[in-house]
């Protein structure tokens, strides 16, 4: 069941079409990926969402109803770029947005110690922000998202400019507030962490969509019917043509990479064990970097 | 600053007046050789720290160069044909140009000097002189819709108008710039961004105008608390014992001749001043101050806002302040000359009313405003500066709604005419 439809949606700022009848759905208690190259139109989308700006035809449905003001409470917004008020401080700022958000003086601020607790940030609670170091602050920011238990949350590149350690730390807050029953729609270039988390994606390129569907789905929509094979020994005379062999010297064995139809893989695998150790036999999905760089380019030629 | 700000202005007024009125402060005497053909003013001028005369008898002199050796500032040549009924031909030289002021004061030493020997020449006496010298004090009454007079004193009148008008300039000013301010650092920021997601811009415009204008009204209030406080102690000081019976004849409103008041050993010009104090419609005045505060304020500050909004950053403001103080100027600028010399004057009357230039103008003339009979006046003022702020701020709202989120665009007057029509 989608949480949040996005039916034919237009929008143009004078003179150029940022998005052009666009169609999307994403399934509750889901995360959601969004992608697309910059200037696809994204930011526009989720502008719209926001009711930041208002679309030019089209409509927008969270939960069944159209996108009305009562929805601004329900949702929580992450903006790529990101922005605190410096001389103000983290617990007061944190209390204020989540008051934005219709949290009540008390409730906002026992949310917000509890967040702070759990990001280590309660030694900076009356600090004012410009003190914090560009992570600590992200993390407030990220506070402020989430305080008031949004059923929609939106991201937009949510672990930029954070070390490892804390995009680990995202990452896992983000799948509990899944777990917990939120829907997440995450955009994002950083496509390794679309393939961790994410369950559905969506494409948009030169203001449509591309893309849309669960991540396994996209996947083998794209596959190659390649297939890889890490082994010792020699391959001599198999039926069966690699498309390439090589010896991968990091792992100190042979790579041997197949194009067959998917109900041929047994034979292979037959045949393999005929004359060579197997360490590992995998099928090949595109990942998704390369399906998003694929689709780019299509567009392009297109 | 609150605090500390009444303090400043006092002491940084106190310092101009000062230096003003005492303009002997670090000047030199100066000194003046003067060849006096005519030997009409000769060993005759006075001579004070100020300026001193010298004279010389040497003619065949009088093109050396007497002033390098830096003894004189300058040299004064009174011709032959000077004389008592043709005082003319006098020529000053000097390495550096003679002031305004300088020059005035060589003119009053030599006419003193002719006007003492025409009057011997005349036989009149000094202290015939004297005792034709005369200065009236006139005390200004106003009448109130009965008929009945009320003393004013025009220079007190004038002293609030344009305290009370340049007030408002200042704070227009700051707090509207403020507002701007805080748009602009919203926007670079990008928090607007976040706020936007969960109020509508013109809510958040509006709040930050708001706010601010409760700021100014509380500096106000406490301006004008501390002003209060700072009048009675002055006038404890100063009036002391007469104190009692001074605001007596003050609120009884009558006039007082003067043989009383000197009686009692009181400054008929004090009086005149207490008194006039008293009678002034002090409830108009400070209602019309917070009314025209705040109509001027919002007027002015929503522009600035929507200037915040369609700039990146703080040094492209430049160009959109220009248009925006102009009016402000250009009503203080009036207010000294024209309006203070005549508050109920056609001039004064429309800039009162236009409400781009009321909220300074109209508080210069509120002392000298009967409310009985120029009520209309002021009534008409007041709407048409709550339609005009309504206005500004409608403007502001389309301009802001649309600039807060647009980066990068190079901010005319003709790319924000277009942002008027956005749709949102």
């Amino acid at each position: 069941m989608a949480f949040l439809e996005v039916n034919n949606v237009t929008k143009g700022y004078e003179g150029h079409l940022a998005i052009k009848d666009l169609n999307f759905s994403i399934p509750k208690g889901s995360i959601y990926g969004l992608l697309g190259p910059n200037g696809a139109g994204k930011t526009t989308l989720i502008r719209i969402i926001n009711q930041i700006t208002a679309a030019d035809t089209g409509e927008v449905m969270i939960d069944g109803e159209r996108l009305n003001p009562s929805h601004i409470a329900r949702i929580g917004y992450l903006p790529e770029e990101r922005g605190l008020y410096k001389k103000m401080k983290v617990l007061e700022q944190i209390v204020y947005f989540g008051r934005l958000k219709d949290l009540s003086k008390s409730e906002a601020e026992k949310r917000a110690l509890y967040w702070l607790e759990k990001f280590d940030l309660l030694a900076w609670k009356y600090k004012k922000v410009e003190e914090l170091s560009k992570g600590m602050a992200q993390k407030v920011q990220f506070i402020l998202t989430v305080l008031h238990e949004p059923e929609l949350i939106i991201l937009d590149e949510p672990f930029s400019g954070f070390d490892p350690v804390n995009t680990e730390l995202i990452k896992n807050e983000i799948k509990n507030l899944r777990d917990k029953g939120a829907t997440i729609i995450f955009s994002t270039h950083r496509m390794e962490s679309v393939e961790e988390i994410c369950d559905f994606v969506g494409m948009i390129n030169l203001s449509q969509k591309v893309l849309e569907g669960s991540i396994s789905d996209v996947r083998n929509s794209f596959k190659k019917n390649e297939y890889q094979v890490l082994f010792r020994g020699e391959l001599n005379g198999i039926p069966f043509e690699p498309k390439s062999v090589k010896r991968e010297e990091r792992l100190a064995l042979n790579k041997a990479v197949f194009v067959i139809e998917p109900d041929k893989a047994k034979d292979l695998i037959t045949a393999l064990n005929a004359q060579v150790e197997i360490a590992s036999f995998s099928e090949e999905l595109p990942s998704i970097k390369d399906i998003f760089i694929q689709k780019v380019e299509e567009g392009k030629n297109g | 600053m609150t605090i500390l700000g009444p303090v400043l202005i006092a002491v940084f007024y106190g310092i101009i007046i000062f230096l003003a009125v005492n303009d002997s402060i670090g000047q030199e005497t100066e000194n003046i050789l003067v060849y006096d053909q005519s030997k009409v003013v000769e060993g005759k001028l006075f001579n004070d720290d100020m300026l001193t005369f010298d004279y010389a008898s040497d003619w065949s002199k009088k093109d050396e160069d007497s002033l390098t050796f830096g003894k004189y500032t300058g040299r004064l040549f009174i011709p032959d044909s000077f004389n008592l009924y043709h005082p003319s031909g006098v020529i000053y030289e000097s390495e550096k140009s003679l002031s305004v002021e300088g020059k005035q004061r060589i003119n009053r030493r030599i006419a003193n000097a002719v006007e003492e020997q025409k009057m011997a020449e005349l036989g009149v006496s000094e202290s015939a002189m004297d005792s034709l010298k005369t200065s009236v004090s006139l005390q200004a009454l106003t009448l109130d819709e009965d008929g009945k007079s009320k003393s004013s004193s025009t220079e007190l009148n004038t002293f609030i108008g344009m305290g009370a008008s340049f007030v408002i300039y200042f704070f227009i000013f700051l707090y509207g710039v403020q507002v701007m301010k805080g748009v602009i650092e919203e926007k670079t920021n990008r928090i607007v961004e976040v706020i936007v997601s969960s109020v509508k811009p013109f809510q958040l415009m509006m709040g930050k105008v708001f706010g601010l204008a409760l700021v100014g009204l509380t500096q106000i209030v406490i301006w004008l608390l501390f002003s209060v406080i700072l009048v009675g102690i002055i006038s404890v000081l100063f009036i002391g014992d007469n104190m009692g019976s001074i605001m007596e004849m003050a609120q009884s409103g009558q006039t007082v001749p003067v043989e009383q008041l000197d009686a009692l050993g009181i400054n008929s010009m004090m009086m005149n001043m207490v008194s006039g104090f008293m009678a002034l419609n002090w409830p108009f005045i400070i209602v019309a101050f917070i009314v025209y505060f705040l109509g001027g304020y919002l007027m002015y500050s929503a522009l600035f806002a929507a200037v915040g909004a369609a700039v990146d950053a703080e040094t492209d403001t430049q160009q959109f302040m220009l248009p925006i103080t102009l009016p402000l100027v250009f009503s203080i600028a009036l207010s000294t000359s024209v309006v203070m010399r005549d508050p109920n004057g056609v001039l004064s009357f429309w800039l009162s009313i236009i409400p781009l230039t009321s909220p300074i103008v109209m508080m210069v003339r509120a002392p000298f405003i009967n409310l009985a009979t120029q009520w209309w006046e002021v009534a008409l003022s007041i709407s048409l500066l709550v339609g005009t702020f309504c206005f500004t701020i409608w403007l502001a709202g389309k301009i802001y709604r649309t600039g807060i989120l647009m980066y990068g665009k190079k901010a005319t007057y003709k790319e924000l005419f277009k942002w008027l029509f956005y749709k949102p």
